[in-house]
């Protein structure tokens, strides 16, 4: 088996809680329990799970930025895990991040071209010339006016910032670029030229995405694999196509569901989890979802189950995975539509995508 | 690659402008007036007084200002001693700014380099810095000094000394505050993914946002040394007589009040109006620092 652009083994972060200021009892908090995933070149993983189940984290793990407290990464062959000081800020450039928040991920003191600028005066890439016109090639690039370099962030949108934020991670060509909920603070109106916008620079740069997101509608747009991850844990993997058409753990089911149907005939085949998340420094034993799954027996309550091989490049963590009835699922918003609505949809799907400029050309192509 | 035609931008003098444009306001302009004149007679007493702060005349003390009916030549009025109190408040502020501002440069660098360390280290090294922050705190400020004083003598140095170590803890707190907010920030995070070493982040995407606070804390801090210099002098631990201080000058006037208010009311008036001038500067100032609020910048 090749190995694939980055490949994660058993990755952990356990962070160290004292719960009680009187007897100083230490608790332990796992934020990520041995995670193993790999990522081909030019494919999107998408990272899903609800809000605190470790997605951010594994993604920071991934990138250094935060020290893990176990587990490797290998990103093109070689062991990053072992990088200290000056080589690990060279390796760095090969895998930029995206941030959730387009208001806290730009320094407000910093006008776009001292954004831009910096990644490549930290990385001694170019000289002043070229990197004059590697910066006005990559505003082109995310649709903004070269004009508006001299900017500070406050004088631009929401959507606008959040391409100043990928010009940013795509200025110093990276392989690899983590995706941290890149479009959940924005407009739904904007989000979909974000998303178009990243998967245009995919397919024009060869980049591979680790796409973190709890929005499923997003992630089938998006994504060729999707992990979900349960406490820290990854529970199931699968190709896009597969998960969205029969996923197999009863968690991946439950999130599934909780899609909204924009179609009110539609008769809901809901699967409402009971229960609240537990408390990560309390995990129960045997099966961390056991408490909320309804189909938990004896064996969930005692043994945790591991990710296990299901063909057909599958995997899933569950002990009922072959008991589990067949998965009757929703049927495409797409399918219900009448064909008029259908070239409607599609109408405005290419209207929302920016056009992208070809690279000689320097007219104004952001309109946004 | 084809090189487009290229916008370079003009960013030191769009910040610069933003300066400019605040320091425009009617409030701004009187603030630099007072300021620039409290600043002059500091630098140059000499060339502003119209007689020497020293010169005494018995025979015309205690007089009131000439606008209202006193001796000419003397506009401010005399105190106990006959000496011009024009003069007298002029040459004042020399020892009174020097002091307040060396005293705020010091417990400034103090403060905002413990700051930086405990903001961006955190963990032992905070607590540590928290609790000594704690330790000075709880003790007045005006007791050290005269602690300090009734040991080693009051004069210009040890009183800038004092003042500048007793002041550092608040400046500590604001960087700390600030570094731990700005730390956090997903700017920061992304400056360490390019790989900017920890001293540019520090310094580029930390210090810069932590600054404006720390220039508009001086800057209220610097009228409250003001205020405990006149405060120490007016108690007699300042500087001693016969070097004018506003402090002094309130102190000594007082006793004639009935007689003179002019002795002990003009220097009160020197102190109120420079430290408000100062503190309206510090919000002018903190406005054209945070590029948010510089505003319009053609749009």
């Amino acid at each position: 088996m090749t190995e694939g652009l980055l490949e994660i083994r058993d990755l952990s972060k356990t962070y160290t809680v004292s719960q009680s200021l009187i007897t100083r009892r230490k608790q332990v908090l796992r934020a990520v329990d041995g995670v193993s995933f790999s990522l081909k070149r030019g494919e999107t993983l998408a990272l899903v799970g609800e809000s605190g189940c470790g997605k951010s984290t594994t993604a920071r793990l991934a990138m250094r930025l935060i020290e893990p407290s176990a587990g490797t990464v290998r990103f093109d062959g070689s062991d990053i895990g072992a990088l200290r000081g000056s080589p690990l800020r060279r390796f760095r450039r090969h895998m930029q991040i995206i941030f959730q928040d387009p208001f806290a991920s730009l320094n407000p003191g910093m006008t776009v071209w001292q954004t831009l600028e910096e990644p490549l005066i930290v990385n001694d890439l170019g000289n002043q010339a070229t990197r004059r016109a590697r910066i006005h090639e990559v505003m082109q690039q995310v649709g903004l006016a070269p004009e508006y370099a001299g900017r500070y962030p406050h004088e631009f949108s929401g959507g606008q910032r959040q391409r100043i934020g990928i010009a940013r991670a795509l200025i110093v060509r990276p392989q690899l670029v983590v995706c941290d909920e890149p479009v959940s603070a924005l407009d739904v109106s904007i989000q979909a030229q974000v998303i178009n916008l990243l998967g245009d620079l995919q397919a024009q740069l060869g980049l591979s995405y680790l796409f973190i997101s709890h929005d499923l509608a997003v992630v089938k747009h998006i994504a060729d694999r999707v992990a979900v991850m349960y406490l820290g844990k990854i529970i199931e993997t699968a190709p896009k196509r597969d998960f969205f058409a029969s996923p197999r753990h009863p968690y991946s089911r439950a999130l599934l569901s909780a899609i909204p149907q924009p179609n009110p005939r539609e008769r809901l085949n809901r699967m409402a989890l009971s229960g609240e998340i537990p408390n990560p420094i309390n995990l129960p034993q045997g099966c961390r979802f056991h408490p909320r799954c309804p189909f938990a027996v004896d064996r969930c309550r005692k043994e945790e189950p591991t990710l296990t091989d299901v063909g057909a490049d599958k995997a899933v963590a569950c002990h009922r995975v072959d008991d589990l009835p067949d998965w009757e699922g929703s049927p495409d918003p797409l399918d219900i539509l009448s064909p008029a609505g259908r070239r409607r949809v599609a109408a405005y799907a290419a209207r929302t995508r920016p056009q992208l400029p070809t690279t000689n050309s320097s007219q104004d192509v952001s309109e946004v | 690659m084809t090189v487009a035609p290229v916008f370079m931008p003009a960013r030191r003098h769009r910040r610069l402008g933003s300066l400019m444009r605040h320091l425009r306001s009617p409030v701004a302009v009187t603030s630099l007036i007072v300021v620039g004149l409290a600043l002059g007679a500091t630098l140059a007493p000499g060339l502003l007084a119209p007689h020497d702060p020293a010169e005494q005349s018995l025979l015309a003390r205690l007089a009131p200002p000439s606008f209202l009916g006193g001796p000419e030549g003397h506009f401010l009025g005399t105190d106990q001693l006959g000496r011009d109190i024009l003069s007298r408040i002029i040459y004042g502020a020399r020892a009174t700014l020097l002091i307040s501002i060396a005293a705020v440069v010091i417990s400034c660098s103090i403060g905002t380099t413990v700051g930086l360390v405990a903001g961006y280290n955190g963990g032992r090294t905070d607590a540590l810095v928290l609790r000594l922050i704690d330790m000075q705190l709880a003790f007045p400020v005006i007791l050290l000094v005269i602690a300090v004083v009734a040991v080693v003598g009051s004069s210009v140095l040890t009183l800038i000394v004092v003042l500048g170590i007793s002041g550092w803890p608040q400046f500590a707190r604001i960087v700390r505050a600030a570094v731990i907010s700005v730390r956090e920030m997903e700017y920061v995070e992304a400056a360490r993914a390019i790989g900017a070493p920890a001293m540019r982040v520090i310094f580029r995407h930390i210090g810069p946002n932590v600054l404006s606070a720390t220039i508009v804390f001086a800057t209220y801090e610097l009228s409250r040394m003001i205020l405990i210099e006149a405060t120490l002098s007016f108690l007699g631990l300042g500087i001693q007589p016969p070097t004018p201080t506003w402090g002094g000058m309130i102190s000594e006037g007082q006793k004639y009040i009935s007689l003179a208010w002019a002795a002990s009311v003009f220097p009160g008036i020197a102190i109120a109006s420079t430290i408000l001038a100062i503190n309206m500067l510090g919000d002018v100032l903190r406005d054209a620092l945070d590029p948010r609020l510089s505003g319009e910048d053609g749009r």
